[in-house]
Formats: structure tokens, sequence, C-alpha cells
């Protein structure tokens, strides 16, 4: 981490491309960054979070992302250059503010880097956050590698900073999570403070100064336009005739990859920086083309702005992309994908190895060894099944939405964070059926408040449990508003979720969902009542945990294999080897076994000690 | 052509599969080599199948093709057979022996390991089987598994890094206090394939 920041021009690092990420910011004398934990973006805030003080930099993880782009475009506003990152559903939330930022401009470099996720490694859909530099009319840049992701923030900043406006960088999630040679440049000195000046014809965005500042925009757009067909980051070589590629991002990794491998007779264009669309440097690219293949993750963006050239200019040129169904028009592409979808319009004589058709056991992600998540799944369920109940679990964002898997089952609907109070305010006034909503403590803090407020106001009826593990653990645990440290690691004000409850007047219980028999018997009181209520299920992650419990082990004598163990809790830790075994390397000694055997087989190992 | 040297790293979230190809992404390019690698985050990591491509020459895509890695270093014997179709023809497969299987599956639903390092055989000849958890354990830390196969990757023919590369490596990139225990993982590993 500190290596990032003591690093020298010229130096030499094996960086993550959001690593660089963070070196870019560094570079380029920001001052103030701000973001909301979202993979793949996260470990940009982890790093700024680690090195932020010493670098003399602001740096916050802001309750939300429309708050983190808040914060930034304040700053930026008031002379100091500021960066904003997430993941690209965190752009959704901040997006009502974005579009506006676009409007007033800003008077130093602000960059947002949206970190997209093709495949849904690690999200609820896979959109292409470029529709944003559209949609807010704002410069976009793609980087391929984390080199690219330090040169191109870097240069993001000096082009906001001359235009007076946001520039949005565009990753995916293997941009973002490659690592590879990073050479670093030159730590620029920043502005301690800036100096806001009042000017509410630019910056009080209402319906008269709005459309000053939509005309200024346009105008800003124009100039950047001229800009973006004379960038090195669009350079290419003169084609003459035959087979063309124009490529993106970590696209245009796989495309170089199979053209180089294979030495296929196909120029590529690759395009760095594509809002405003570079059209006259695409222009002469394909005007001798007979054939061009557009190579895009996730949307046919370049290929509709290809198409409008071809259309405007009367050219005549193939254009293979997703609209015709050549590419694939949902998931992360591959070398193996871009080499198929070629091959549908250019014959290419390659050998195809039949792949394996196994049948093998799948492998889903799980709640970790002594994770409080499975303890409040299997209290829950308990209750449920004592009182006969059916319900809907309205889940949210985090590790507890892996409660869709079986044993627990305990997701039923998810839109996007918070969703799981909003929704059930839906499902109560639409149904007569029992909701539980599900959401966790940094969930809660980012979108849950106003849907609870909802709740209350409009009288809906349902539980809520707030599964407060005192991090935001999905994303490598970093700390939120309930916390009593901030960001840079600095003493904060932490602030109770139960405060928040008893000032709204709400019925709720505050449980440790590790003790499984008193747990089930708050499920069951909270599941009875009938009206909005709250328990807060508080245990730690168990990846903050230090120290492990006391050893258990399984009395095989005592055990008559009614499975409770493996079929309901199912903790990776229990494994059935001739009989119930516990596996000492991953269990961490949580001891919910020992409370739910029937028989009272599973116990402390003698003699052991913590 | 070939592009780069490719080495596909697999197994399961949190047996430090990152970490082994970080060190050789490392080494790769202290010895002035091109190295690009993937790294998985995330949702996938809870108790999820990890892998990580480390690709050293001059490929630019982090994700390794079907039929190409030259090397694959195998943290579970499952996911070995579950990423066969990344090697090519006569790959070096380094598979350690000792099974975790999936929370979700019942009792002898997991393959026989020994049915499974079969079927690895009738994709390549150079199928190097050993219990890494077994040496780890012996070498005085069963969280050094990713040293004891990365020693035995190491030890491998074709492999294009130096034992003392990776050696300098592992004290650039593991915590100092536990460097002597990785570095026996490691030698034995190491040795455990050499022998």
């Amino acid at each position: 981490m500190i290596k990032i920041l003591d690093a020298r021009k010229g130096d030499e690092l094996f960086l993550l491309g959001n690593e660089a990420a963070a070196r870019a910011a560094i570079e380029s004398g920001v001052t103030v960054a701000s973001t909301y934990p979202g993979t793949p973006s996260s470990e940009i805030g982890d790093v700024l979070s680690r090195i932020a003080s010493k670098a003399g930099l602001y740096f916050e993880f802001s309750t939300n992302e429309k708050v983190a782009v808040e914060v930034a475009a304040a700053a930026a506003a008031s002379g100091v250059r500021s960066f904003t990152f997430m993941k690209h559903v965190g752009l959704n939330v901040a997006s009502d503010s974005l579009v506006s930022i676009a409007y007033t401009g800003v008077e130093a470099g602000m960059v947002i880097l949206s970190a997209d996720d093709p495949s849904m490694f690690s999200s609820q859909n896979e959109q292409d956050n470029r529709h944003y530099a559209r949609f807010a009319n704002i410069p976009l840049l793609e980087p391929s590698n984390p080199q690219e992701i330090l040169d191109f923030t870097k240069y993001a900043f000096n082009l906001s900073e001359k235009f007076k406006i946001p520039v949005l960088v565009r990753t995916t999630t293997r941009v973002s999570h490659m690592r590879s040679r990073v050479k670093v440049g030159e730590i620029k000195k920043m502005r301690k403070k800036g100096q806001f000046k009042k000017n509410p014809k630019r910056f009080v965005l209402v319906p008269s100064t709005a459309k000053t500042m939509h005309k200024e925009l346009i105008k800003k757009t124009e100039k950047i336009s001229k800009i973006v067909n004379k960038s090195p980051y669009n350079q290419h070589h003169k084609t003459h005739g035959g087979y063309g590629i124009i490529t993106s991002g970590g696209a245009f990794n796989y495309t170089h990859d199979i053209i180089n491998e294979k030495k296929l007779p196909i120029s590529i264009l690759k395009l760095g920086f594509t809002y405003p669309f570079p059209d006259k440097v695409v222009l002469r690219f394909i005007e001798d083309l007979e054939k061009v293949f557009i190579i895009e993750e996730v949307d046919p963006i370049i290929e509709k702005d290809v198409l409008s050239i071809i259309g405007r200019e009367n050219l005549e040129v193939d254009v293979h992309g997703k609209l015709d169904g050549t590419f694939p028009r949902i998931y992360e592409y591959n070398q193996d994908i871009i080499e198929a979808s070629i091959r549908k319009q250019i014959p290419l004589k390659i050998k195809r190895k039949e792949p394996l058709k196994a049948h093998l056991p799948e492998r889903p992600p799980t709640f970790c060894p002594g994770c409080p998540h499975r303890a409040v799944y299997y209290s829950i369920n308990k209750a449920l099944e004592e009182l006969e109940m059916d319900v809907i679990f309205s889940t949210d964002i985090g590790c507890y939405t892996l409660g869709i898997e079986s044993p627990y089952n305990t997701a039923d609907y998810l839109l996007s964070m918070g969703s799981s109070i909003g929704a059930a305010c839906g499902f109560s006034k639409a149904t007569r059926q029992k909701i539980v909503s599900f959401i966790g403590d940094s969930t809660f803090f980012h979108a849950g408040i106003p849907p609870l407020l909802n709740a209350i106001h409009n009288k809906h009826n349902f539980l809520i449990v707030i599964l407060d593990n005192r991090t935001t653990a999905m994303t490598g645990g970093q700390p939120h508003p309930g916390l009593p440290f901030d960001g840079m690691g600095g003493e904060a004000p932490a602030i109770p979720i139960e405060n928040i409850i008893e000032a709204l007047d709400v019925k709720f219980k505050v449980i440790n969902p590790m003790n499984i028999k008193k747990s089930i018997k708050a499920f069951k009181e909270a599941l009875k009542m009938d009206s909005l209520n709250v328990v807060i299920a508080r245990y730690p992650c168990q990846l903050s945990l230090k120290a492990k419990g006391k050893p258990v082990k399984v009395d095989n004598d005592l055990c008559n294999e009614c499975l409770e163990c493996i079929n309901k809790l199912a903790c990776p830790a229990i494994i059935y080897e001739n009989g119930i075994k516990v596996n000492q390397k991953y269990c961490r000694g949580c001891a919910v076994c020992i409370q739910i055997c029937p028989e009272k087989a599973i116990r402390p190992k003698r003699g052991s000690s913590r | 052509m070939k592009l780069s040297y490719d080495i596909y790293i697999c197994g399961v979230g949190g047996q430090g599969i990152i970490k082994a190809g970080e060190i050789i992404g490392w080494a790769a390019m202290k010895e002035g080599m091109d190295v690009v690698m993937s790294e998985i985050h995330g949702m996938a990591q809870r108790g999820g199948v990890v892998s990580t491509d480390v690709r050293i020459g001059q490929a630019k895509g982090t994700i390794i093709p079907s039929g190409h890695a030259d090397l694959m270093m195998a943290f579970e014997p499952l996911e070995a057979l579950r990423a066969i179709d990344k090697i090519r023809k006569d790959a070096h497969l380094i598979v350690n022996l000792t099974p975790i299987p999936p929370f979700n599956i019942n009792a002898g639903e997991y393959p026989p390991v020994d049915e499974i390092i079969e079927k690895l055989r009738r994709f390549s000849g150079n199928v190097y089987a050993f219990d890494a958890d077994r040496v780890a354990l012996e070498a005085g830390h069963p969280l050094s598994t990713n040293m004891a196969i990365l020693g035995a990757a190491t030890a491998m023919p074709d492999f294009p890094l130096s034992q003392d590369a990776i050696i300098e490596s592992m004290k650039a990139n593991l915590p100092s206090k536990l460097f002597k225990v990785n570095l026996k993982a490691f030698n034995r590993g190491f040795m455990s394939l050499e022998g």
C-alpha cells in the first residue's frame, strides 16, 4: 500500500487496475476523494483509505454514491481536484446529481470512475455505463489495463479542468482486477483548500439558469469533439481495403491476442477516448474497408455511432457487431468468443477442441464458517417452521443475499440497494402475505432509511431484520456511519441503528444471532406482531474477528446422523466423512452447531482453551 | 504462435490462490518479462470457485483461452477437472490431493479423488498430484498450502522463472513474520516433485 504512495517517477510497480487508479489520484493532485464501496471498484477506496492521511488528501466512504458524487462536485466547484469512484450500479444512485454537475460544470478537475461488471461477477445487472457519458453529455475514457488507468485518469483530470466539465472513466471487472506492470509518474502537489466563488446563475440550477447551462454544456462538448479526433488514445494506421476491427476497453485485449496469435490480416482501431465520439478518426479508418467488426462490452454503443457515420457518409462497408448477431449482446468477451464470432463472417482455419462435457458438482459461494448470517437464517427458518408460517423474503445487497441458496432459501425478491424495505411496502399492501425484509447495516445507512420512513408513515406492516455485522462485509470490510471510525482511520461518532429506530417510535429488539435459542424466540415474537417492527441481529463479521472461539468436535457415539447440522445449518466446516466431522482448518469455533445439535453430540473439544 | 506462457491457478476462495499468482507475476516483472494476471474479488470469494490467470509474454487479455494453459496449479482436485478445458495438450498439471467438498452437496456426491486424477491423466501425461495440505502442515502452517504448490510449480521443467526469482518475490510479497514457514513449505513442495 505504502509502495503505491512512495514510488517515485519511473518506478515500476506490479499494480492492480484499482491500485493504479488510486495512484492516478495522487499523481493528479486530488484534494478530495469519495466513494461507496462496490465490487469491482472497492480496492481504489481501500488503498486511498490507507494512504490518504500520509498523502495529505481527504478521503471518505460516503453513505452512498449520490452523497459521494456531491461531495466531489462541491470540492471541484471550489477549485480543488476531486475523484469519486463506484461500481456501475452505484452511478445509478449518483445519477440524479451527475446530470446536474454536467450542467454546472466544475472549476478544478473532477473525475468519476465507473467500474462496470460484464458477466455480473458481483452485481445485480451488467449495465453498460458508457451510456451515462452520452446521457449526461460528459467526456468518456475507456482504459484497457492498469497503465492506461493511470495515464487516462491523469489525462481526464487535465481535460476536466481545461473544459470545466466532469469526466467519466469507465473500466470493467477484468480491467479493474487486472494486475500488470505500471510505470508511475510524478506526484503533483495538491491545493490544500479551495475557495468557492459564488455564482448562483451557474451553480443553482432552476429552469432559467439550467437553460443557459445546458447551452454551455453543448458548447463544451462541441469543443471537445475536435480534441477527441486528435487524441493519442484514438490512433491508428491508414487502412487500404480488407477487414478492420474497432474496439475499446477490455475487449481490445482479447482482440489483440486473437489477431496476433493467429496472425490474421485485420487492422485494429483501438479507441480510448470514446465520447464525444471520434467520428473523423473512425471515418478515416473505415472508408476503404470491406468489412468492419465492432468489438465492445456490453452494449452496441460504438457500433451505433459507426452505423450513423456510414449512413451519413453513404459508405459501403459491412458492419458486424452485436446488432447483426455476429457478437453476443450479453456477458463479457474473451478470445474464444471473439474468434468464434469473427469466424461467422470470415472463413478462418481453426481447429477446435471438443469441450469437456462432464457433470461436476457446482460450487456456489456461501457464508463463511462462523458467519452470523447463517445463524440468523437458521433461526428465522426454525421460527417460521414452529409458527407454520410462510413469508415473502424481501432481501437486499450484501453477503446475506447468499441466502438465495439452499438450505436457507431466504431470498425471494431483490432489486437494488435498499429495495428490501421499499419492496416490502408494496408487498404489504398488494398481498395478504407476511413479509420479512433483510437488510445489512451498511445497506441500511446507504438506502434503507427513506423506505423505512415510508413504511412507518404509510402504515405498512412487516418485519425488518437488520443484519448488523459491523462492517461493509461483501466488499472487503469498509467502515460505515454505524462505526466509531472513518475512512481515514480517524475517530468518528458512531450512529447506533437502534437510536434511529427508537426515534421513529418503531418496536424493535436487538439480538445476538449467535445465541440460537434466544434468536428463535425473538423471531417468533416479532413474526407474530401485527405491525411494522424491527429486529437488529448484531454480531461482527467473522472475517473481522481475529480470535477463534473454542474448537468443537463431534462425539460420533452420540451422533445419530440426523444431519440437522449438514442439511439445515450447512456450515462448510462440518463434513460427512464416514460420520459427521468438524474440519478444524475451517471451524471458527462460533458454537452455533453445538446449540442446534438435537443429540448434543457436538461439543467443545475437551481440554481445549482459547 | 502462442503469445505467452500461461499459468492457470484454481481452487476455492480462501486458499491463497491470488497471492500465489501475485508472487509469480511480480517475479516475472522483476525479470524483465511482460506479464498480466487476473484476480477475482467480491461475492465469488465466499467459498466459491476462485481462479487466477497468469500470462507471461505478449498476451494482453487476462483470460487464458481454452486449450492454452501451459501449467495448471490446482489447489483442489474437483477444480482441476472443472478447468481442464483451459490446458493445452500435455500441459503440466499440479494437483493438490486434499478435496474441499462443496457445502451444498450430499455425502458421496463428491467424485473419488483417485477417479478425478485418473480423468485428468486422460488430458495430460504430466499430472503431478500430491497432498499439498499435508506438506504445508508438516512445514509448520496449514495456510502455507499455496507455497507448497508454488514450490512444485517452480520445479516444472518448462517453468519460466528460476527458484531464486520466486523466493525473492516471496520475500517481497509475503509478511516477513511468516516467511520462514512459507519458504519451508515452498522447498518441500519443490522437493516433492523433484525427488
